[in-house]
């Protein structure tokens, strides 16, 4: 039965087999994403070859990492960035791509984040915010909305949530933030993403029914799907909306989209100043 | 590959940018002219007293060579960094004092658990805590050994002198490459930041080594295998095109996690222990002086062997039979041969700018019957001759 699915299934042949079935729990949006990646790379026809993932630990940190045929680098919790930057200085006509979840990326890992899009090094992340810490048993993460009810904050969430997208905004090249019910535009921007030069950050709202739909009255991953849905507010859109109008949705689309000077470009370039002013170059 | 099959090019820049010859440098830009010689081509790292220069001159002389420095946002970056690099393919450095070094114990484990070669250098200085931040100490030899979590295996060396923490440094990338590990260099903030007289050679005088490669495909698709039987694996290059993964959870051959079967952890720790068992003549190394007739014996490492070997010398002219062991690979110590001379010896001295740390390790070696002392000094001041001789007066 498994093996029929996975021979229908186009997509199968980015994938390690050995490590299938994923560990993901049924209905976990990491599915979603992982498929949304695969169809990118696809349409993209970019050669896995030319390709290194790094994932940080958590349940989101496995969606490529190990499941994506390519080469992958499974690091320590919240340092793929980090570890991303040198791959990326060694590797700089290769596409690296971090997909990794929000605790991961954006608590213990936030000042790794903000300081690689400051840099601007042409890193792709994608950042799966399921508002909670999923791997751990469902503790309150940086993203659990206000008043949210998790294991560590089981009568409700007095913390208010990090607006990633947001705060990433300032230095990359580019940001986009989707949901898994938003499908074909999260490809769309994962393929920008994977395309643009510089720093690029798609932020994926989704579901993690099994840590935070059970305990947030979503025990079901479609519940989570259409609370999605209905509060999803497009960009344009918000601009015109009041921030008490904005209380607990969750703002999609393209954030930023522009040319800035890239890192490992401009390390090469000053490696070739400095070569030529010391009379270092080749005969 | 920035420097194999890139040798030519790489030391005719050498050649030209290092001429052969005497230079007078600080022991923390010895450090830096030893990775590059080494064939370092990427150095990331975060500044911290007294290891600042190494970063300093990396930053100036890597571009010249076609080398990468980034600074990173802390030391977690810094290390991490240079393991992603390395997994290219490119000798990589950070370096450190005290506090960074701390805040790199995690993923320490990580490059142990990965077999991935790197160099981190400990510019020790004096703590706990931020401590004296500006004064040297030798305070570290056991975070260099149990810092991080689990049981591992280390290998760290320490340098002597300015000139040493130049060839030290080359040595402690041939060995992180020969057997893909993370090796330490323990070196110390009076090192550091003394200058002193360096011979510099050619750099076709100098011995490197590089990391062994898969073969083949079927080398390539076990990347944490054993295919020579020296428990050190071919490593498989990112960017090559053999799907490799990588991973700091309990791996397969294959890299493939698996943290439920007993056999697969126990499999994987012991042969990373055994490769560093096995291999000990490609790390091992010390000094001896004077050791023939001795019936005394300093035993000193780093910084504080010089000021053993100036009252050792003092001590022979007054007629005492005293000699000097300076294990310079301090991880593993050099326990056989420690072994040796405590039986042959009646009075053992370990001067340290600590409050004890190598002695126990000395301690494990020898019997009862020998008398141990240390000599301890702290508050970032170097030991001198005379407060080492006077110990030495005191047992003869
Ligand atoms: C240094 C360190 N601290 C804590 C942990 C435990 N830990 C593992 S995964 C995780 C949270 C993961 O949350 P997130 O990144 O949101 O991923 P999710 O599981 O929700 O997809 C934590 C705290 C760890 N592995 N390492
Ligand atoms: S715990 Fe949540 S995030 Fe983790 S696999 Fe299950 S559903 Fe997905």
């Amino acid at each position: 039965m498994v093996k029929q699915i996975y021979s229908k299934y186009p997509m199968v042949k980015y994938l390690r087999k050995e490590a299938l079935p994923t560990a993901l729990c049924p209905g976990c949006g990491g599915g979603t994403v992982l498929n949304a990646f695969a169809n990118a790379i696809d349409q993209l026809k970019i050669d896995p070859r030319d390709l290194v993932v790094v994932s940080g630990i958590g349940c989101s940190a496995w969606i490529a990492s190990p499941y994506f045929l390519a080469d992958t680098l499974h690091t320590t919790h919240g340092r793929a960035i980090a570890f991303a930057t040198g791959v990326k200085v060694g590797l700089p006509d290769k596409k690296v791509v971090v997909i990794s979840g929000d605790g991961d990326l954006a608590s213990i890992g936030g000042n790794h984040l903000i300081h690689a899009a400051r840099r601007n090094i042409d890193i792709t992340v994608i950042l799966v915010n399921n508002f909670i810490y999923g791997m751990t048993g469902g503790q309150v993460a940086p993203t659990t909305p206000f008043g949210a009810k998790t294991t560590t904050t089981p009568y409700r969430n007095v913390e208010h949530p990090l607006n990633i997208a947001e705060m990433v905004a300032a230095g990359a090249s580019y940001v986009a933030r989707w949901t898994t019910a938003h499908v074909y535009q999260l490809i769309e921007s994962i393929k920008k993403a994977l395309t643009v030069k510089g720093f690029s950050l798609v932020e994926v709202i989704s579901q993690c029914p099994v840590q935070y739909g059970r305990r947030n009255r979503m025990k079901e991953p479609a519940e989570m799907l259409r609370w999605f849905l209905k509060n999803a507010i497009p960009i344009s859109k918000a601009k015109n909306m009041s921030p008490e109008e904005l209380e607990g949705k969750f703002i999609i689309g393209e954030f930023v989209n522009r040319e800035r000077p890239e890192f490992v470009d401009e390390l090469n370039k000053l490696i070739d100043e400095v070569q030529e002013s010391f009379g270092l170059k080749g005969e | 590959m920035i420097i194999r099959g890139d040798e030519p090019d790489q030391i005719r820049l050498l050649r030209k940018l290092y001429k052969p010859g005497n230079y007078f440098m600080m022991g923390d830009e010895a450090v830096a002219y030893g990775a590059i010689f080494a064939g370092c081509r990427f150095y990331a790292g975060y500044p911290i007293t007294p290891s600042s220069e190494i970063a300093e001159t990396m930053a100036r002389e890597l571009p010249k060579l076609g080398g990468y420095y980034v600074q990173m946002e802390d030391e977690i970056a810094s290390i991490a960094a240079i393991i992603g690099a390395s997994w290219t393919g490119l000798k990589a450095m950070t370096a450190t004092s005290g506090p960074g070094f701390s805040l790199m114990q995690e993923n320490l484990g990580y490059a142990i658990m990965t077999e991935t070669p790197i160099v981190i250098v400990d510019v020790q200085r004096s703590g706990p805590s931020t401590g004296q931040a500006t004064k040297g100490a030798q305070g570290d030899f056991f975070q260099a050994r149990w810092g991080t979590h689990g049981d591992h295996p280390i290998v760290a060396v320490s340098p002597v002198s300015v000139e040493d923490a130049f060839w030290e440094t080359i040595r402690a990338f041939n060995i992180a490459e020969m057997l893909r590990i993370p090796v330490i260099v323990l070196f110390d903030g009076i090192l550091g930041h003394m200058r002193e007289q360096i011979r510099i050679p050619a750099p076709d005088d100098i011995e490197i080594a590089y990391r062994k490669l898969p073969r083949n495909e079927e080398e390539a698709k076990l990347p944490f295998g054993d295919p020579h039987g020296d428990g050190v694996p071919p490593m498989p290059l990112f960017g090559h095109g053999y799907f490799t993964h990588v991973t700091g959870s309990t791996h397969k051959e294959n890299g493939l996690r698996d943290v439920y079967t007993p056999e697969v952890h126990d499999r994987l720790v012991r042969r990373i222990h055994r490769k560093i068992e096995k291999n000990r003549d490609v790390y091992e190394k010390y000094e001896e002086h004077f050791t023939d007739d001795a019936e005394i014996l300093v035993v000193s490492w780093g910084v504080t062997a010089r000021p053993s070997l100036g009252a050792v010398l003092k001590a022979r002219e007054e007629g005492i039979k005293v000699g000097l062991f300076v294990p310079k690979t301090v991880h593993p110590f050099p326990g056989e041969r420690m072994r040796q001379l405590g039986k042959q010896v009646r009075a053992i001295i370990v001067p340290e700018m600590n409050l004890g740390q190598m002695i126990l390790e000395v301690q494990r070696f020898i019997n009862d019957d020998v008398l141990l002392k240390g000599v301890n000094k702290i508050g970032g001041v170097p030991l001198t001759v005379e407060e080492i001789l006077r110990e030495i007066r005191g047992v003869a």
